[in-house]
């Protein structure tokens, strides 16, 4: 169902994910490690998902009707981490172990240590197909089979996944696209975090992508562009993905990798790498100036 | 001369009868199901089977998908590509991440003969045994699928479940019960243990045949799960007979020869005489030949029995 979104839940979704941002750059100053510009890219769009349009719930993150959703581009889980902390799945004091010996918040995602994670990522190029996989299993979940009973009832759980435009040079992503087509899963929904940079340069550069839309839409895939920190875009996009049933959906979200600090801003540099503490001060001070637009 | 029975057949037709009994199993392949038969689970249960193209990391991945959201998911592939081409996906979601797939390994040691050494499978159970949390089970005969397949199904975690693609002798009758994680003595004997898994368990029992013509009272122990290792029955041969022979289609590095060294170096030392592919690639031809020819022969069991013998008496 596509809603209308007010302005209201625009304006607190773009300053969670700010703050998403904030709780980022503090892990990453207190660890001296971990990865930011990709964390900061995906904020909003992790902001849309786990304050609004998942169906979720921290106090149950077993439950078996729960949206799935796969953070596949897993360096940037400091952010996975601060929106999970946020929602509920783990106390936000928490947050600061990140990367310290023994952590639940471990260097990349461990879905046994913490709850709210549902596989392991680092490894890049698994969104894709474990997620078609997934939709697979909680599409059939009801359906009887010739010569033996259904094991369950059918889920109307969806399976949501973010990628990172520099994980997409990994050719399983393509192998996970290509069988998600074959078998129709409207049930799964892609989110490209296409900030247009990777470890060292633009994507461009590095791998040439483009034209990105198109070759969604070649392998099969409804395909929708949006500007990846409108908050409001990306929620009309989330809703308008859940109407197409006969195919999967990918969201090619504009973004801008270390969104939100002058010093991270298109700067491959800052994909690994932690500030020192004039660096930190600097970015500090300009999130929370950032900030302030949404709090009024 | 033992009946001979396809393993393939034999496979899927136990394939059917898991799909039978546990409607939560779901069947994959990577686009070979009419060579390693999962066609059979295809043809009786449509829905539960899933065919992603020649793509062994999807093939993987799906499969952890699937297990994920409470499948118990079956691959099928050749074994050289789980152990290669999808290892990383292995080892992520399968090992580290629990997703309960089962890795059904098929064509796998040379007996994909003809097919070469691009299709062989030398250093599988060496790279899979090697990962944390993985279990790693060798049927030896027709009635070893069929016996332990459920078995594979219901086993806490993944499984990679090695399987020879050709003809292979009949040992055993209903009464052979194997459990996985347990090792079953096959023949006693006083002088020699030789431990071996797969097609090479009948090698090693005509090789016990000869040994005995020849004053040498070998044991033979079938190891059919190479992970969890049967310790305690490696360690009461190594007590009991003084010298120990594993025989294995796999390379002499790392697989079951090298699972049996290193228990029998820490808990009571005794030679070790690895019988199997010398750290090099087959060739292609028939399969007997293959093996006559590679160090799989009964004589080079018989020989590296002698010499483990040799070595016991200093």
């Amino acid at each position: 169902m596509i809603h209308i979104h007010s302005e209201e839940l625009v304006r607190d979704l773009s300053l969670k994910a700010q703050q998403i941002r904030l709780h980022v750059l503090k892990m990453v100053y207190n660890a001296q490690s971990g990865h930011i510009g990709g964390a900061f890219s995906a904020a909003e769009i992790l902001s849309a998902l786990y304050f609004h349009h998942l169906r979720i719930d921290p106090r149950r993150p077993d439950w078996p009707e729960r949206d799935r959703f796969l953070f596949s581009k897993g360096h940037a889980c400091a952010a996975l981490y601060s929106a999970l902390a946020m929602r509920g799945f783990f106390p936000v004091d928490e947050l600061m172990t990140f990367r310290q010996f023994d952590t639940r918040l471990q260097g990349h995602p461990d879905p046994h240590k913490l709850p709210g994670v549902e596989i392991p990522a680092g490894p890049l190029g698994h969104g894709v197909a474990v997620g078609a996989g997934m939709a697979l299993a909680l599409r059939q979940a009801g359906k009887p089979s010739a010569g033996s009973a259904p094991s369950a009832r059918a889920s109307n759980a969806r399976v949501y996944t973010v990628l990172g435009d520099g994980e997409i040079n990994a050719g399983v992503i393509w192998e996970g696209v290509m069988t998600a087509a074959k078998y129709h899963l409207g049930n799964l929904t892609a989110i490209l975090d296409y900030n247009g940079i990777q470890q060292t340069g633009a994507t461009a550069d590095v791998m040439p992508t483009e034209p990105i839309a198109d070759k969604w839409a070649a392998f099969g895939w409804h395909v929708q562009e949006v500007h990846g920190h409108n908050v409001a875009e990306l929620l009309e996009a989330l809703d308008r993905a859940d109407e197409v049933h006969a195919r999967p959906s990918v969201i090619i979200a504009r973004t801008t990798k270390g969104k939100g600090v002058s010093l991270f801003e298109y700067d491959h540099r800052w994909h690994g790498m932690a500030p020192n503490k004039e660096q930190f001060e600097q970015a500090l001070n300009e999130l929370e100036e950032g900030i302030r637009p949404w709090q009024n | 001369m033992a009946e001979l029975i396809n393993m393939r057949k034999v496979y899927g037709e136990a394939l059917v009868e898991v799909g039978r009994r546990y409607p939560d199993v779901v069947a994959l392949s990577a686009d070979v199901s009419n060579s390693e038969f999962s066609w059979m689970f295809q043809e009786a249960f449509p829905d539960r089977f899933f065919n992603t193209g020649i793509a062994e990391q999807s093939l993987v991945d799906v499969a952890a998908g699937l297990a994920y959201c409470g499948k118990i998911a079956l691959a099928n592939t050749f074994a050289f590509l789980f152990a290669t081409r999808a290892l990383e996906m292995v080892r992520t979601h399968l090992c580290y991440g629990g997703a309960n797939v089962k890795l059904m390994a098929t064509y796998a040691g040379v007996s994909d003969s003809f097919d070469g050494p691009t299709h062989h499978a030398i250093s599988d159970m060496a790279i899979m045994r090697s990962l944390p949390k993985m279990t790693v089970v060798v049927p030896s005969d027709p009635i070893g699928v069929h016996k332990l397949l459920p078995q594979v199904v219901e086993w806490n975690g993944p499984v990679y479940f090695r399987i020879n693609r050709n003809e292979v002798p009949v040992l055993f009758d209903d009464t052979y019960e194997p459990v996985i994680g347990k090792a079953i003595p096959l023949r006693p004997g006083r002088d020699v243990t030789l431990i071996c898994c797969g097609l090479m368990v009948s090698r090693s029992l005509e090789a016990a045949e000869i040994l005995k013509s020849d004053g040498i009272d070998a044991r033979v122990v079938e190891m059919h799960t190479i992970k969890p290792l049967d310790g305690e029955a490696i360690e009461q041969a190594a007590r009991e007979t003084g010298a120990l022979v594993t025989v294995e289609e796999h390379s002499i590095i790392g697989g079951l020869g090298g699972a049996v060294a290193e228990w029998v170096g820490e808990c009571y030392p005794v030679p070790v005489v690895k019988v199997g592919l010398q750290d090099r690639f087959a060739t292609t031809g028939p399969y007997n030949m293959v093996l006559d020819q590679f160090g799989f022969a009964v004589t080079d069991i018989v020989k590296a029995a002698q010499k483990a013998v040799v070595l016991k008496r200093g």
